[in-house]
């Protein structure tokens, strides 16, 4: 049995473990995978978290990905880490910076259990404010300079790849070497807000071509989680990797209330494997949730059976697939070879989202003249002066 | 290169998993995961510490004779990435 096909029958704990700590965020980027924006009340709170952390030490998790949200922005983000990390857990936290202080960048540089994860989606404030928000990018710069200065080595800064930035690439890994950092691109999913932006956001079938390209002339030297193997038909060069959905198998999200989903682009009903508030907490989830063996099972090719670029691509991502109203056992939206269109042109409305945090947009409204109120009830006269 | 005279031990800062296929490796210094893809190499690099030096660690684990060559060469790699390293007699 090859080292792969383990993979595929599942692990007894994740490799790959996200964990979104909140939905609470201070941006609101256009393409947010988990819908992001304001905190959700049922949140595990500080003695749940520590449960879980001490779960994933039992179970040797070295490492979770910690996202959100804005992880930073819990009270008790900091302390979280330190458990974790004096529990033999690695910390691996994404962030837009905001609370990277030069005293914080001190502190994570003297660590060897974390590491951070600056997201940047432009290698311009122009490219990158356009998705993240203004301000986004000089608040992402600020923190890179402060992991800098602190000596902070190796960071990562994560590019989530869009129309708009696939020109940039060879700017991004100048500002990855300028901190010392390491550069890591992922692919859109059409998760969460990203199914909003996708027709917009995703790059061309040109610009699949050109990030191919650029993968396999920088090799092991870019970072990818994987994200791209959809991409390995387009040529005879593997990109490194496991080249597999690990989807429930090696990779799965606990999100801010607990709830276990096959993959971080996955939070919706349909990938609910359980939660780790019921007995036998994650581990149980992990490892005899119904919808996880199903996905550890062998599955068929379907309609791309016949294509010789299967075992290449492998059908590509569960996640693109199901937000754009794709079946699973088909071309993912941007199969290289064209069949993802064909599909998508006679596939059925995309899947409702089951969850959405984001903020809602204020609703201007006028009654003659002035500025609007606040808030619906806030009639003071004295509202927006504080 | 191993000398399979020496005392051996997993690195510190190396965490082992055992797997049905052998073991996850996670080095926390490098950050980087790789696998031990029999479960008898796992148990040799979990027992280098237990043992006056490699040669020994091969014997208590069972090693094949016409395996040991082949063990030596994938210790020699695992010294090269950290994973172990010699230690004081």
């Amino acid at each position: 049995m090859k080292l792969v096909d383990h993979f595929e029958t599942g692990l007894d704990a994740p490799i790959c473990l996200t964990w979104e700590l909140t939905y609470a965020c201070n941006l609101a980027c256009v393409h947010c995978l988990s819908s992001s924006g304001r905190r959700d009340p049922r949140e595990l709170d500080t003695a749940q978290c520590r449960a879980v952390i001490d779960e994933l030490q039992r179970m040797q998790v070295f490492y979770v990905n910690i996202g959100g949200g804005e992880p930073t922005v819990r009270s008790d983000f900091w302390e979280l880490v330190e458990y974790a990390t004096d529990h033999q857990v690695g910390v691996k936290f994404s962030t837009n910076g905001v609370r990277l202080s030069p005293e914080r960048a001190q502190w994570l540089a003297g660590s060897d259990y974390v590491d951070v994860q600056i997201s940047l989606d432009g290698a311009t404030a122009a490219v990158n404010d356009a998705v993240r928000g203004p301000g986004s990018f000089a608040t992402a710069m600020r923190a890179m300079g402060n992991l800098a200065e602190a000596g902070f080595r190796d960071f990562k800064i994560s590019v989530v790849m869009t129309r708009q930035n696939v020109d940039q690439l060879d700017d991004f890994a100048a500002i990855a070497d300028s901190f010392d950092a390491q550069l890591r691109i992922t692919r859109l999913r059409p998760s969460g807000r990203g199914a909003d932006v996708w027709d917009e956001l995703h790059p061309t079938a040109a610009q699949q071509r050109q990030l191919y390209d650029w993968l396999v002339a920088h090799g092991e030297g870019v970072l990818t989680g994987d994200s791209f193997f959809h991409l390995n038909a387009l040529g005879s060069t593997p990109l490194p990797g496991l080249n597999l959905c690990g989807a429930g198998k090696v990779v799965c999200l606990i999100d801010p209330v607990g709830d276990v989903y096959a993959c971080p682009f996955a939070i919706h009903e349909q990938f609910l494997a359980g939660t780790v508030r019921a007995p036998g907490g994650f581990t149980e989830v992990w490892r005899n949730s119904p919808l996880f063996a199903d996905l550890r099972r062998p599955t068929s090719a379907g309609t791309c059976s016949s294509c010789p670029s299967f075992d290449s691509c492998r059908g590509g991502c569960m996640a693109a697939k199901f937000f754009t109203g794709l079946p699973m056992d088909g071309p993912d939206p941007e199969c290289v070879q064209g069949h993802g269109e064909l599909a998508l042109a006679t596939a059925g409305a995309p899947p409702r989202p089951s969850a959405d945090h984001s903020r809602r947009k204020p609703v201007p409204v006028s009654i003659g003249f002035g500025r609007p109120a606040d808030r619906a009830c806030d009639t003071s006269p004295l509202a927006g002066m504080r | 290169m191993i000398d399979p005279t020496r005392p051996y031990r997993r690195a510190p800062q190396v965490a082992l998993r055992p797997e049905p296929f052998g073991a996850l490796v996670y080095h926390f210094g490098t950050r980087r995961l790789s696998f031990l893809k029999t479960r008898q190499l796992a148990e040799v690099v979990a027992t280098l510490e237990d043992n006056a030096d490699v040669d020994s660690t091969l014997d208590s684990v069972g090693v094949a004779p016409d395996q040991r060559a082949a063990y030596l060469r994938a210790l020699a790699g695992l010294a090269d990435a950290g994973t172990i390293q010699p230690r004081e007699r």
